[in-house]
């Protein structure tokens, strides 16, 4: 068997693997927290609970409603979509005109309240939610045995990363975007309902979360604090990426999960930090992030 | 002028002295309850624990030696600073008599160094910890419900017996799992077994799969989880799905009954554990978790019925020697036997640790379960000696001097 580093090479290998499949979540988690930071300068500390809420929504629609899972990936993001354009209609664009904190401590707010209902409707060790039919079982990879769930997280996650990247950076929807945060007194001048446009990106980087919390759903306990503990981590990979840059999300979050799937073999303790000094380094080098443009 | 002064002085002050006299006649006994109210460890102990204890002072008449019985809860949100400084404030603004509580080892140590200074009865339910009844404890605490010795005599040596001799351990990179860990390899080694290795993971990580995956080339028989709660939900469930369990054997140190419901038998079912309590033992413990159950709608885990024994014991011994005096009730609750509906054969070692019968349990399959709740099937009932060990820790430090 060969070695890298006194590391059989197959254990990386399968590092790798699981690497990029947790990757795949932070690219989700940080490309709509990039959309919303890029496209309304809001740092909306709510992500997590909104990823937390998908996963709920998937949850509650198979147990009230017996909706399965194909249908929850598409209904659990526009209810929660739904969820975002109240977030914004009621509370966030009073405060698009003020400094950035206040958005911040508006959506911390949100996020502490969206936890606290759903610990006392169904308690903090969570539920289980079933791996659906059609993807049980698992791959034979030669180096591991990779579960066919979770390459259908990396897949789906890649194909609606592309699908976002594509309608932002490619479309005319997504120049028109642009165009309004740039100036958007401009773009109103044009005939173009602004605060609709805003509104409903916001709804879309929320949808994002919670297509990444019903993709979650049958890997982990459904619980209250799951997105808590997951978008700190998030939030350094925007900061790593650059805040605002999508293609610097994408990328960010798949490199960051693989470094941190190999620092799990080399230096366990340390895989919950490695992100967080990789942060530091890249903000002290290139204070703008890696894909910044400023 | 200066006489009629000083008498006016003299009536308020004896006047403001007669009302304190009174006051103190009925005084109310205050219990204190600072848990994880909201956290990780909320639905093994938290509100269903202050639930038990309200359960228990209504059982008892509301009242002891005619002072009304008061109950005091907090959040100590896993943070031992925020633990430590409520019971210090009810010891010194609300006269507080005794404290219950303390999940989260950490918060726990951190408590019981209170309890010392301020001379009030702690009694640890929540906690897993053994340095609580050994480098840890002190004259006033009781380690009532469970220690990690107790968890890891159940589980590890049945499953050593049963012929799983290499291990492989998942711990939680904190004072707990490193304990719990340290148990089991003494367990495991004693008995002839071999601890093939181990990986700290640190607590609250998103994804278990890459730490299954070195446990799983380790090719040891067995994967011990030292770990609690969503951590060890989530590294059993990642487990199953990377087909793990299908080469190594799950043990799991540490789970509650709120863990396996969480879970459902279809991801735990066969699992080894060891606890000291279950609802479904007798008619006693069936007759608390149906009112238990009637206002938690749930049944009890083994802290909810630890909060609601130690409760008891607590007030029987102030009933027994007439006051609240700290030593004294301290001295007669390590003199009397326990015994109520939590276990029939209890009594507190000298260093602290309440020594009681652990069962080891295991899980039912989905087809073996016949009703709601009906998760467990005795495998071995472990006499307290047995259990914890007969000897007091001699790492105590009150009990060297």
């Amino acid at each position: 068997m060969s070695h890298l580093l006194g590391i059989p090479l197959p254990a990386i290998l399968g590092q790798l693997m699981l690497g990029l499949v947790n990757g795949s979540f932070y690219a989700l988690l940080s490309l709509g927290l990039a959309v919303i930071f890029g496209l309304l300068g809001v740092v909306n500390f709510a992500h997590g609970a909104f990823y937390m809420l998908g996963a709920f929504a998937a949850y509650i629609g198979l147990q009230l409603f017996g909706i399965g899972y194909w249908w929850s990936l598409l209904l659990a993001p526009l209810a929660v979509g739904l969820l975002g354009i109240l977030t914004e209609r009621l509370f966030l664009r009073h405060l698009y005109r003020l400094d950035p904190l206040y958005g911040l401590l508006l959506t911390f707010g949100l996020a502490l309240i969206a936890e606290g209902v759903m610990r006392s409707q169904f308690g903090s060790s969570g539920n289980s939610y079933p791996v659906p039919e059609q993807l049980r079982g698992g791959l034979n990879l030669g180096f591991m045995v990779l579960p066919v769930y979770r390459a259908w997280v990396v897949l789906a996650s890649l194909g609606v990363c592309t699908l976002t990247w594509f309608v932002i950076e490619r479309t005319r929807l997504g120049a028109t975007l642009r165009a309004a945060t740039e100036n958007a007194r401009l773009v109103q001048a044009f005939g173009i309902n602004v605060p609709i446009l805003v509104m409903f990106t916001y709804a879309g980087g929320v949808a994002l979360a919670a297509f990444a919390g019903v993709l979650a759903a049958p890997i982990v306990q459904v619980r209250p604090l799951m997105g808590s503990s997951l978008v700190i981590v998030v939030f350094a990979v925007v900061v790593i990426g650059g805040m605002g840059s999508i293609l610097g999300a994408i990328v960010t979050g798949l490199a960051l999960g693989v470094i941190e799937g190999l620092t799990k073999v080399v230096y366990p303790e340390a895989s919950n930090i490695v992100v967080f000094v990789i942060m530091a380094i890249v903000l002290v080098w290139r204070p703008a992030g890696l894909f910044g443009r400023e | 002028m200066i006489l009629r002064s000083t008498t006016a002085a003299l009536t308020v002050l004896l006047t403001a002295l007669t009302s304190v006299a009174a006051a103190a006649a009925a005084e109310p006994v205050v219990i204190g309850d600072i848990d994880d109210l909201s956290g990780v460890y909320a639905d093994a102990s938290g509100p269903g624990g202050a639930e038990a204890v309200k359960m228990a002072i209504a059982d008892f008449g509301g009242t002891v030696l005619g002072r009304k019985i008061e109950l005091l809860t907090a959040d100590h949100l896993n943070k031992p600073d925020i633990g430590a400084s409520k019971f210090r404030e009810w010891a010194d603004q609300n006269g507080l008599n005794m404290l219950l509580g303390g999940s989260n080892t950490g918060v726990s140590i951190a408590m019981s160094k209170v309890a010392l200074a301020k001379k009030v009865p702690f009694l640890e339910i929540g906690a897993g910890g053994s340095s609580l009844s050994g480098a840890d404890c002190t004259p006033y605490s009781i380690h009532y419900a469970y220690d990690v010795t107790g968890l890891a005599n159940g589980t590890a040596s049945a499953i050593v017996k049963g012929g799983g001799k290499s291990w492989f351990f998942l711990t939680a990179d904190y004072a707990f799992g490193t304990q719990l860990q340290d148990a089991a390899t003494k367990v495991v080694t004693a008995n002839g077994g071999t601890v093939v290795g181990s990986v700290r993971v640190p607590l609250g990580a998103s994804d278990f799969s890459s730490f299954l995956l070195q446990a799983q080339s380790s090719g040891a028989q067995v994967l011990g989880l030292a770990n609690a709660g969503n951590d060890f939900s989530n590294s059993l469930k990642a487990a199953n799905e990377f087909g793990i369990t299908a080469t190594m054997k799950p043990a799991a140190l540490l789970a509650f009954i709120s863990d396996i419901n969480s879970l459902g038998l279809q991801t735990a079912q066969g699992l080894y554990l060891t606890t000291s309590w279950y609802w479904d033992l007798n008619d006693d413990t069936r007759a608390f978790a149906k009112r238990y159950f009637a206002i938690m709608k749930k049944e009890p885990t083994m802290d909810h019925a630890g909060f609601y024994s130690a409760t008891l014991s607590y007030l029987k011994a102030v009933k027994a020697v007439g006051s609240t005096d700290p030593d004294l009730v301290m001295a007669q609750l390590k003199k009397s036997k326990i015994s109520d509906m939590f276990t029939s054969d209890g009594h507190v070692r000298a260093d602290g640790l309440m020594v009681h019968s652990m069962y080891v349990m295991q899980v039912k399959s989905p087809a073996e379960s016949k009703y709601p709740w009906d998760y467990y099937k005795i495998i071995k009932i472990m006499p307290g000696d047995e259990a914890f060990g007969a000897q007091a820790d001699p790492t105590c430090p009150f009990l060297k001097n």
